[in-house]
């Protein structure tokens, strides 16, 4: 019965979702032709991944009919201005294995799985203690759940799993169910490496964003900061949540402004390694690049979207301007013309606006440039420094630091003008705001708890947390468009 | 136990030693009466009193020499005491601004005025113009303000008669405070153009 389904639903998943259907005859074949097979299919999906882990890195999803009648409903409108968390319940996982029995794996996967919802600010995990069945007991198939047990927690979603681990491999089947409506809307079954566990988690945690609110997820993102930790300023890079910290630049100087270009593959940062502020165009993989070293300071680059371009302040003709620069480093073209300084360039989402920091007013205030007309208007009026403007990812509002009355905060502007609405207060100095690829977090630098921290939170303010911790002060935060599931 | 065996030994040599050279020293001879005449003493005198006489006057050049010597180097000394006050003067010696401006004050054009004056006394000196910011703010703005501040003075000095070919701005934004503290005093020091001879 069992082996029959699953090759029904691998058949559809290869049609449903690309994935060549290579999981589960590769899953039982010998160690060696799984690796020629993991080599041949995995490498071309993703580029990037640890040889070792190739090996064994295989999974299937299963997309169940069930989930189809109820596709067109939107459970979560990350466009609305305030959102009700919709409480959740993450019981432990079953062990589906000949011992049938609670074991660490069970809990650390549950635990993941509620973290990583939790994460995104939609959900509101429920306390497991308050939960009325035994997940060893229970089953993980529609028809022998008990739905009631789930309402009367307060459950309106419910996530179950189960698993099978034969030495280092792992099997995991995840289900999301909508408690009160009775049904699977979600269920997807993984064949993978132990060590890819946080993988498979954030996978269906992206189908589960990406059904909900009929977005993508941002579980494949990540972000990169400056950080002091060698007792240098550094370009560190994270897993979006703050997971796996990495150095990036070990210039021993001065490196600053990190800017991810739109495909992901690019940074673009400034750096004293050569004793001046020079602009690196760095390829993240294969760490190389170009310097731009113009005499003055070359700084705060902003890729345009979906072009090997780039806008950045440039100083060697007396004042900090913008202009237009080639992914090779080369000008294209002047875009500011003003005596003052012209800095911080932030492009619209479909590149033909730019948002930029001027003190052509006297103090440093937000405009936008119309690039097809040229023209020029002041957006902020309020406050007498507003800085950093980031255009968010729908294109509707525009994020930033203002200094008002010794206070530094993040506040957020519609790209019309207006009343901006203030997120941060009564916190420390909280800078250099960073929208995710969806539009609906963004992180900022804080020093509300003392040194200079990266934390996130809602677009509306909401769920402000601290990212990670790590030795030394850490600030200006990127947040990475989406990249390919590693 | 060791050391005496040694001591012994040193003495069987020592002994004959001493004994050989005592027996072989000279009888002591005296000297004969010298015979002088009167003539010969009194030219005799006379060229000793030449001789004194020139020598005390050499010893008197001598010493003025050496006097004049230690005044020379004394001086020379000074100058360059002189000389690196003015250079340390010149790097330590800070121009300040006020929050959020890279106009030069008062007191800032007087200090760019003398170190004009020494640029052009020291014609082969370059030097690199760095300008700073206070911690408030954000580091982006502030990086291109510092931009600016190094650029004000540096165009002042151009007014001044300095080759612009002597000098390079660079901006540290708010990245290298020269007061670590979080308060008007150390913001104050910290809003600067700093200079440094290459």
């Amino acid at each position: 019965m069992r082996s029959s389904q699953t090759t029904r639903y691998r058949s559809r998943l290869s049609e449903q979702t690309g994935f060549a259907p290579v999981g589960v005859p590769e899953y039982r074949n010998t160690g060696a032709s799984r690796e020629r097979e993991g080599k041949n299919s995995f490498i071309q999906d993703s580029g990037k991944i640890r040889r070792s882990l190739i090996v064994a890195l295989v999974f299937v999803g299963l997309l169940f009919w069930s989930a189809l009648p109820c596709q067109a409903r939107v459970y979560i409108d990350i466009t609305a201005p305030y959102l009700r968390k919709i409480p959740t319940a993450v019981p432990l996982l079953k062990d589906m294995g000949p011992h049938n029995s609670p074991n660490k794996l069970t809990k650390t996967l549950a635990d993941l799985l509620a973290d990583t919802l939790a994460y995104t600010g939609f959900f509101q995990i429920l306390d497991r203690r308050s939960f009325l069945e035994d997940p060893q007991q229970a089953g993980l198939m529609q028809h022998v759940i008990n739905f009631k047990n789930w309402t009367d927690v307060g459950a309106e979603l419910l996530v179950k799993g189960g698993l099978e681990r034969r030495g280092n491999l792992l099997k995991v089947e995840l289900r999301l169910f909508d408690t009160f409506g009775g049904r699977l809307i979600i269920g997807k079954r993984y064949t993978c490496h132990l060590a890819d566990q946080r993988r498979v988690i954030r996978r269906f945690c992206n189908d589960i964003i990406r059904r909900l609110t009929g977005h993508e997820g941002i579980f494949n993102t990540q972000i990169a900061f400056v950080s002091t930790t060698t007792g240098h300023k550094e370009i560190y890079i994270a897993d979006f949540d703050g997971y796996n910290p990495r150095q990036f630049t070990n210039t021993r100087a001065i490196t600053l402004f990190p800017a991810w270009s739109s495909d992901g593959q690019y940074l673009a940062y400034t750096d004293y390694k050569r004793g001046s502020p020079d602009l690196y165009i760095k390829n993240i993989k294969e760490r190389r690049g170009t310097v731009v070293s113009f005499p003055g300071s070359n700084i705060t680059p902003a890729w345009a979207p979906g072009k090997f371009a780039l806008a950045a302040s440039l100083s060697y003709k007396g004042n900090p301007s913008i202009y237009l620069l080639t992914g090779k480093g080369k000008i294209i073209k002047k875009l500011t013309h003003h005596w003052g300084i012209d800095v911080s360039p932030a492009w619209s989402p479909d590149g033909k606006k730019l948002a930029f920091v001027s003190n052509r007013s006297g103090s440093p205030q937000i405009y936008i440039k119309d690039i097809e007309s040229g023209k020029v208007r002041r957006l902020t009026f309020k406050g007498k420094y507003n800085t950093s403007p980031q255009w968010s990812p729908r294109g509707d509002y525009i994020a930033y630091t203002g200094l008002e009355n010794g206070q530094t905060n993040i506040y957020l502007i519609s790209t019309n003008g207006g009343c901006p609405v203030q997120l941060t207060r009564d916190a420390g100095k909280n800078e250099s705001p960073a929208w995710s690829p969806d539009g609906s977090m963004i992180a900022f630098s804080s020093t509300r708890e003392g040194p200079s921290r990266i934390y996130v939170m809602n677009a509306n303010g909401w769920n402000q947390r601290r990212l990670l911790v790590l030795k030394g002060e850490q600030t200006d935060p990127t947040w990475s468009p989406r990249l390919s599931f590693r | 136990m060791r050391n005496r065996f040694w001591i012994g030994l040193s003495m069987i040599f020592l002994i004959p030693g001493v004994i050989f050279v005592t027996s072989c020293a000279k009888k002591p001879v005296k000297p004969a009466p010298s015979v002088v005449t009167p003539q010969a003493a009194k030219e005799a005198e006379a060229k000793r009193l030449a001789a004194e006489k020139a020598r005390a006057a050499q010893k008197a050049l001598e010493e003025q020499r050496i006097r004049e010597e230690r005044l020379r180097a004394e001086a020379k000394a000074r100058r360059e005491r002189e000389e690196i006050a003015r250079r340390e003067r010149f790097v330590n010696e800070h121009i300040h601004f006020e929050f959020d401006k890279s106009r030069l004050l008062p007191e800032a054009k007087e200090i760019l005025r003398r170190k004009a004056k020494w640029l052009k006394e020291n014609p082969d000196v370059s030097v690199i113009i760095e300008g700073h910011c206070d911690e408030r703010g954000t580091n982006e703005y502030n990086m291109a303000l510092g931009d600016r501040r190094a650029h004000s003075a540096k165009s002042y000095l151009i007014d001044l008669g300095i080759a612009p070919e002597r000098m390079k701005t660079i901006s540290y934004g708010e990245e290298r405070p020269f007061d670590p503290r979080h308060n008007e005093e150390a913001w104050a020091k910290n809003r600067r153009d700093q200079f440094v001879i290459q």
